[in-house]
């Protein structure tokens, strides 16, 4: 039955070619599309996160290997970037300004061949551990040295180095999106040809059934060893082309905060399936840039959002289209779209109810000079006021309420909307 | 090195050391019973210090506050089981990481949101506040006195004199009777052979009639409930503030990877081995360069990798756990007294 939904004229997968051509197509004119500077600058961190969240899905999804401390290969992978962009621009070294990423990628090879040896001997929780204070390590040694990683200051260059090739300098953020879009396509390619390859399947294969792995003679150790390579690679690309970006690696891009922020992001995304990591990216740029601005309480609201996707939906908001998808397919979207409305008005109600709550605390707490009054989603709030308390507590009591008796109606008729699938999924087999 | 150094490194040493193992004993069991390794354990550590410190400001009174907080903090950790872990339990491990991974940043941010951003002013009661002995250090002899520096210290010049508080020696007693109180409890009572038999066979123990799922509440309840009490004692002898979980959390991890997951009596070596090292180390100025001087070697700033070299011990001292988390992991995978090799 799946080959016959498959539209496979061989040799070509059509399919294959028609998401990738549009993927192209779309780094290709999104700076067409989004002309501000300010676009253009969350395009080329998006391109850049793409990269590092799909590497550390490598790990996460693909390997089921949890790291808290991937940001030390992207970070290392800078700061070898912006010591050869400078020695470039001294004239020292010998390479084209589009090749530096790819120093930063080496670096992330190097140290993950290095660090990985130890992380790796491990899977499951204790190699999250192990990831964690490898990252500490790292982390605190980069201040250790200030030699090499700047101390405080950090490093800057300037990527205006080396011979123009064809007039391009990569001065003007143009240049410099597109090739970020260049490298971001291929690693997306190289990364996606990777989950096909053996290794990859047995990547999948450990994560799955380690035992088993083992039985069948495989070293899982080993694979999760070259897995790890592989990712700390691409994390170093990213790296390198986030010095490109900033042209000033300070300490932090090793922190433990990155790597938080690259395992909540690829998670939110969805780990399960290959372009989850994408749109995690894309969020993360988005919160990084846009929600940071909106509103102080952002790490706050990321935390719970991280906290019922885990509960609910652990499968993130890739497998959320996917599964709607898989709806639609079977013309059975129409049928719950009412109680989706349902369930989107009534959170909401909530987000509403606790956001105002929130947002008048953290005015309480943090800008009191300013006065107690504040907007929220354009209605006037006084933080002092037991009238504006009273009134976002009742919108949040009422949508909690209302959110439940949806949600138990929802959860039926998904229930029973997927035993139809399953039902119509059977018929069709014993027609065939 | 002179004596009333070693003596207060050493004391010292052992109290940062047991006010780790007071951390690492919750997570080691929370971890050893349900195989959920809490990312927030810091997180509880640090809200019970903030709760204490609350507790403190209404009542007045120290002990009501070391009684309530890890009361309070245990009670939302039990919550915080039942209400998220218990339903992402059965999607394994990784997610249960997760969530707690989420929590920590939750925790850090409500922190925040009701306390501010800067640090509490939390001291401990003046009953408890002092120094509990001195050690007098003459040139030819060596002698202690109990409470605050003798007259000696003042007029002679020849005395060195280092005092101990009476506070950190209050929270290595804390930390003492809550290591034989909790192996009374798992050795001697019911509850505690329950919850060791749910550890290896969660299926025959309630085949039995026992309420696993509640077994794990207490559990998780009285894990997070410890590092709250280990957060009174923490926050009062160091700084309360939204940052302490931070450095405290990455600590306690390496402390429980040397130790052995798992292992409780691995994690007391490990911590008690941590802390006196840490303690050693921050008051020594040596480096490695010291050392192959020492060995012949001629080191000048000119010497290849002079920046390894010269980096003093005290300044290595925050990083030792991690060095020795990686040290064990090479040439002792399973850590000190750890069981399971997985």
């Amino acid at each position: 039955m799946a080959t016959a939904e498959r539209y496979a004229f061989k040799p070509y997968n059509v399919g294959r070619w028609i998401i990738w051509s549009g993927y192209a197509l779309i780094l290709l004119i999104a700076p067409l599309l989004f002309t501000s500077s300010l676009s253009l600058t969350m395009l080329i961190q998006m391109g850049i996160a793409i990269i590092a969240c799909l590497s550390f899905n490598m790990l996460l999804g693909q390997g089921g290997m949890l790291s808290f401390g991937h940001a030390v290969y992207s970070g290392l992978g800078s700061f070898f970037a912006i010591h050869a962009l400078n020695w470039v621009s001294a004239g020292t070294l010998p390479l084209p300004v589009s090749l530096v990423p790819m120093v930063g990628g080496l670096a992330g090879l190097v140290f993950a061949i290095l660090l990985g040896y130890v992380t790796t001997k491990k899977a499951g929780t204790p190699f999250a551990m192990i990831t964690l204070g490898v990252g500490e390590l790292v982390a605190a040694m980069a201040l250790m040295f200030p030699g090499f990683f700047g101390g405080e200051g950090g490093i800057s260059g300037n990527r205006v180095a080396g011979q123009p090739f064809f007039g391009i300098t990569f001065g003007p953020q143009t240049q410099l999106y597109y090739l970020i879009a260049i490298y971001t396509f291929a690693c997306t390619a190289a990364m996606y040809a990777m989950t096909r390859t053996p290794l990859g399947r047995m990547l999948n294969a450990v994560r799955d059934n380690p035992e088993r792995v083992e039985f069948v003679g495989y070293s899982t150790q080993r694979v999760r060893y070259i897995a790890f390579i592989a990712s700390g690679f691409f994390m170093g690309i990213s790296g390198g082309l986030s010095a490109l970006n900033f042209e000033i690696v300070t300490a932090e891009v090793v922190g433990a905060q990155r790597s938080g922020a690259f395992l909540l992001f690829t998670f939110l995304g969805g780990a399960v399936f290959f372009f989850g990591p994408i749109i995690g990216a894309v969020l993360m740029v988005l919160a990084l840039v846009l929600l940071s601005e909106l509103t102080l309480a952002w790490l706050l609201y990321l935390g719970l959002a991280f906290m019922v996707m885990v509960m609910f939906a652990p499968g993130g908001i890739s497998s959320l289209i996917m599964m709607n998808l898989r709806l639609a397919a079977f013309g059975k979207l129409k049928d719950l779209w009412t109680s989706y409305l349902a369930l989107f008005g009534t959170a909401f109600a909530i987000l509403a109810g606790a956001g105002a709550m929130v947002e008048m605390l953290y005015h309480l707490q943090l800008n009191a000079a300013l006065g107690p009054k504040l907007r929220f989603m354009g209605v006037q709030l006084d933080a002092t006021s037991a009238e504006s308390w009273i009134l976002a507590g009742m919108v949040l009591v009422t949508g909690l309420v209302l959110f439940e008796i949806t949600r138990r109606a929802f959860n039926r008729d998904w229930g029973q909307t997927q035993e139809e699938i399953e039902r119509e999924i059977k018929r069709r087999e014993a027609l065939s | 090195v002179d004596a009333s150094y070693f003596l207060i490194s050493l004391l010292n040493g052992l109290s940062a050391g047991l006010l780790l193992f007071m951390l690492a004993s919750g997570l080691t069991l929370i971890f050893s019973m349900m195989g959920v390794l809490n990312f927030a354990h810091a997180s509880f550590y640090m809200l019970g210090a903030y709760a204490a410190y609350t507790t403190m400001r209404i009542t007045g009174n120290f002990w009501v506050a070391l009684f309530l907080a890890p009361l309070l903090v245990g009670l939302a950790g039990a919550a915080f089981e039942r209400f998220a872990l218990r339903r992402v339990h059965k999607f394994g491990h990784v997610p249960e990481l997760l969530i707690t991974f989420g929590l920590s940043y939750i925790l850090f941010e409500l922190v925040q949101l009701v306390w501010g951003r800067a640090s509490m002013d939390f001291q401990p009661p003046a009953s408890l506040q002092g120094p509990l002995f001195t050690i007098v250090e003459l040139p030819a002899s060596l002698s202690l006195a109990w409470g605050s520096p003798p007259a000696v210290c003042q007029a002679a010049a020849g005395a060195v004199c280092t005092t101990f508080p009476v506070f950190r020696a209050f929270g290595m007693g804390i930390a003492i009777v809550m290591l034989v109180a909790i192996w009374l409890l798992l050795t001697r009572t019911r509850v505690g052979m329950v919850i060791q038999a749910a550890l290896t066979h969660p299926d025959t123990v309630e085949a039995l009639g026992h309420n696993v799922p509640r077994v794990f509440m207490l559990v998780f309840g009285g894990g997070t409930a410890l590092a709250a009490l280990a957060g009174v004692i923490g926050g009062a002898l160091r700084v309360t503030e939204p940052s302490m979980a931070l450095t405290m959390g990455a600590v306690v991890f390496a402390v429980i990877v040397i130790g052995g997951m798992g292992s409780l009596a691995g994690a007391f070596i490990a911590s008690v081995l941590l802390g006196v090292i840490e303690s050693f180390a921050v008051g020594s100025d040596r480096s490695l360069g010291d050392l192959l001087a020492w060995l012949g070697a001629h080191i000048t700033p000119q010497t290849f990798g002079y920046a390894v070299w010269s980096v003093k011990i005290s300044q290595v001292a925050a990083i030792l756990p991690y060095l020795f988390l990686v040290l064990i992991l090479i040439f002792r995978p399973k850590g000190l007294l750890g069981k399971r090799e997985d």
